[in-house]
C-alpha cells in the first residue's frame, strides 16, 4: 500500500460544524502530495455510543474499517475523537480473537467480515511519520518566527499510552515540532495534556466550561497569541464556546484558535481565505496581520 | 432553610451507613468477567484517579476510586442509580496513571453499559441513537452546511446504508434499549 494515499474519514463533528478544519486540512496535505479518498459509505465511528452500548460502538467502527479494507487503503482521520474509536477497535480485533468473532458475527447480520488488513492514523501521524519534517520544512514559504504559540494536542491521539504507543502523553512533543517547523514558538504551560472536557457536554455544560476557561487561562498567563487544536471537537471548546466561556466568568480572553492545517498553510503562503480563517469564532485577522 | 439543612444532614448521614441488604456479594464477580473489568478487584484505592480526573476536580460528585470501591462491595443498586457515573470524558488519564492497571475509565463505561441495560438511559443518548439509526451521523447535519460544502468545494458527504444500521441497531441488543426508553 502506497504511504501517500489514504481514505479520508470525516467524522460527524467536521461536517456538522467545522468545516474550516476540513477545508485547510486537504490545502496542505494536496501540497504535500498526500492524496485523499473519499469514504464511499459512512456512518458515525461508534464513539458517542460507547456509553450506552459498548457493542454497537465496536459494531459501527468494525463497519467502517470493513470499508476501508474493500478499498485495501490505510484510514487518515482528523478527529481524536474518531481516530481513538477506530483505532483502538482495529487493534482490539486483530489481536482478540473472541471479540472479533463477536464482532464478526453482528457484522454477518449486514454481509461484512472485519479482515485486520489496515491500520488508522491520524493527521498527525500522516504529517509526522509519512510525510516527514524534512518535507514538511521544504514547503514553508513564509516561516512565522514572530509567532508565540500553544498546543492542544487532546486526549485520544495519545491515551490511553498502551492502546495508541505514540508520542509521550504526559509531554506530548509531535505538535510542538509540528509548529516549531513552521517557525513558530511553541510554548509550556501549565497542565497541557488537561482534557478540553467537551464530550462531557452532551450531560453536563457546566463542567466543560470551567475546563476550558482554566486552560484558556493557563494559555494567557504564558503570552501565547493563539491556541492550535488537531481536533474538530476540542476546537469547538475553545473556539465557539470561548464567548460563552468569556460571559460566563466575566474574562476576557480572545485568544483565536487555529487548526494546525490552517497555521502549517498560512506558513505556506497560502491566504487566510483558501484556508477558511474567517469561519473561526475568535477572530484571527489581527494575529494574521502581523504576519 | 434550616429544617431543610438539617433533612440533608440526615440524608447525608443514612447515606453514610451501609445495609448488609444494599450488598449484593456476587457482583464483583460478575463485573470482574466482563471485558475490560477483569481487574477490578486489584484496585488498592490509591485514589490517584481521582486526584487526576479532569471531572473530579469540578464536580463533588464524581470520584473515579468510590465507583470501584464501590463495585468491590457490592453496590449494584447505588451504583446503578448514581447519575454522576454518566459524567466520565473519556480522557483516559486513570487508565494510564493506575498503579494496579485497573482499568478504571472501562470499568465506568461498564456500569454505564449496565445501567443502560437495566435501568434506561439519559434522554441525551436516546436522542443521539435516533438521530445516528436515520441518518448515520451524530448530529443532523442541516440542508445549509451541505449546500455550502458544495460552495466551498468539498465532496459531498458520504452516505450511510440506513437499513444495516437498522440491522446492526437489533443484532447488538441496542434497539431493546431504545425500545426500553420509549415505552
Amino acid at each position: 500500500m502506497p504511504e501517500s494515499k489514504y481514505l479520508i474519514f470525516l467524522g460527524c463533528v467536521i461536517p456538522y460544524r467545522v468545516s474550516s478544519y476540513e477545508i485547510s486540512a486537504r490545502k496542505v496535505l494536496d501540497k504535500l502530495g498526500v492524496e485523499l479518498v473519499e469514504m464511499p459509505e459512512f456512518n458515525c465511528c461508534g464513539f458517542p455510543l460507547d456509553p450506552i452500548n459498548h457493542d454497537m460502538m465496536l459494531t459501527l467502527a468494525a463497519q467502517n474499517l470493513c470499508l476501508a479494507e474493500q478499498q485495501n487503503l490505510n484510514i487518515m482521520v482528523l478527529c481524536n475523537g474518531c481516530f481513538g474509536t477506530l483505532n483502538h477497535v482495529n487493534k482490539e480485533l486483530k489481536e482478540d480473537k473472541k471479540i472479533r468473532e463477536e464482532v464478526n458475527g453482528y457484522l454477518k447480520e449486514i454481509g461484512m467480515q472485519f479482515k485486520g488488513t489496515i491500520t488508522v492514523k491520524h493527521l498527525i501521524h500522516v504529517l509526522a511519520q509519512d510525510v516527514g519534517f524534512e518535507k514538511i520544512k521544504e514547503t514553508v514559504k513564509k516561516p512565522l518566527n514572530q509567532l508565540r504559540l500553544a498546543q492542544h494536542i487532546g486526549c485520544h491521539v495519545v491515551r490511553p499510552r498502551k492502546v495508541v504507543g505514540f508520542d509521550d502523553p504526559e509531554n506530548p512533543l509531535t505538535l510542538k515540532n509540528l509548529i516549531a517547523v513552521t517557525g513558530a514558538k511553541c510554548l509550556d504551560y501549565m497542565d497541557e495534556t488537561e482534557c478540553c472536557g467537551n464530550p462531557t457536554s452532551s450531560v453536563n455544560s457546566e463542567i466543560p466550561l470551567q475546563l476550558a476557561r482554566e486552560k484558556l487561562d493557563h494559555i494567557r498567563a504564558v503570552g501565547a497569541q493563539a491556541l492550535i487544536t488537531v481536533c474538530p471537537f476540542c476546537h469547538m471548546m475553545y473556539d465557539l464556546q470561548q464567548t460563552r466561556i468569556e460571559r460566563k466568568f466575566n474574562e476576557k480572553f480572545r485568544i483565536p484558535v487555529l487548526h494546525y492545517p490552517q497555521l502549517l498553510g498560512l506558513a505556506m503562503d497560502m491566504s487566510s481565505d483558501e484556508l477558511a480563517l474567517k469561519d473561526l469564532r475568535v477572530d484571527a485577522s489581527e494575529l494574521v496581520s502581523v504576519l | 432553610m434550616s429544617k431543610n439543612k438539617e433533612t440533608q444532614e440526615k440524608e447525608i448521614g443514612k447515606e453514610m451507613v451501609l445495609k448488609v441488604s444494599d450488598i449484593d456479594p456476587k457482583f464483583k464477580y460478575e463485573m470482574s468477567k466482563i471485558s475490560g473489568a477483569e481487574k477490578v478487584m486489584l484496585c488498592f484505592q490509591c485514589g490517584t484517579c481521582t486526584a487526576d480526573c479532569p471531572i473530579a476536580r469540578f464536580d463533588d460528585f464524581y470520584r473515579p476510586r468510590k465507583l470501584i470501591r464501590m463495585t468491590q462491595l457490592g453496590l449494584k443498586e447505588k451504583l446503578l442509580s448514581n447519575d454522576a457515573i454518566w459524567l466520565c470524558s473519556t480522557c483516559s488519564t486513570c487508565i494510564d496513571h493506575c498503579p494496579q492497571d485497573v482499568g478504571i475509565a472501562s470499568i465506568v463505561r461498564i456500569l454505564q453499559n449496565l445501567t443502560a441495560k437495566e435501568r434506561g438511559i439519559p434522554t441525551v443518548y436516546e436522542e443521539l441513537a435516533s438521530i445516528i439509526l436515520k441518518t448515520g451521523y451524530a448530529y443532523m447535519i442541516p440542508e445549509s452546511r451541505l449546500k455550502k460544502r458544495e460552495e466551498e468545494g468539498l465532496p459531498s458527504l458520504p452516505k450511510a446504508k440506513l437499513e444495516n444500521l437498522a440491522k446492526l441497531f437489533d443484532a447488538t441488543g441496542l434497539s431493546k434499549i431504545f425500545e426500553k426508553e420509549m415505552t
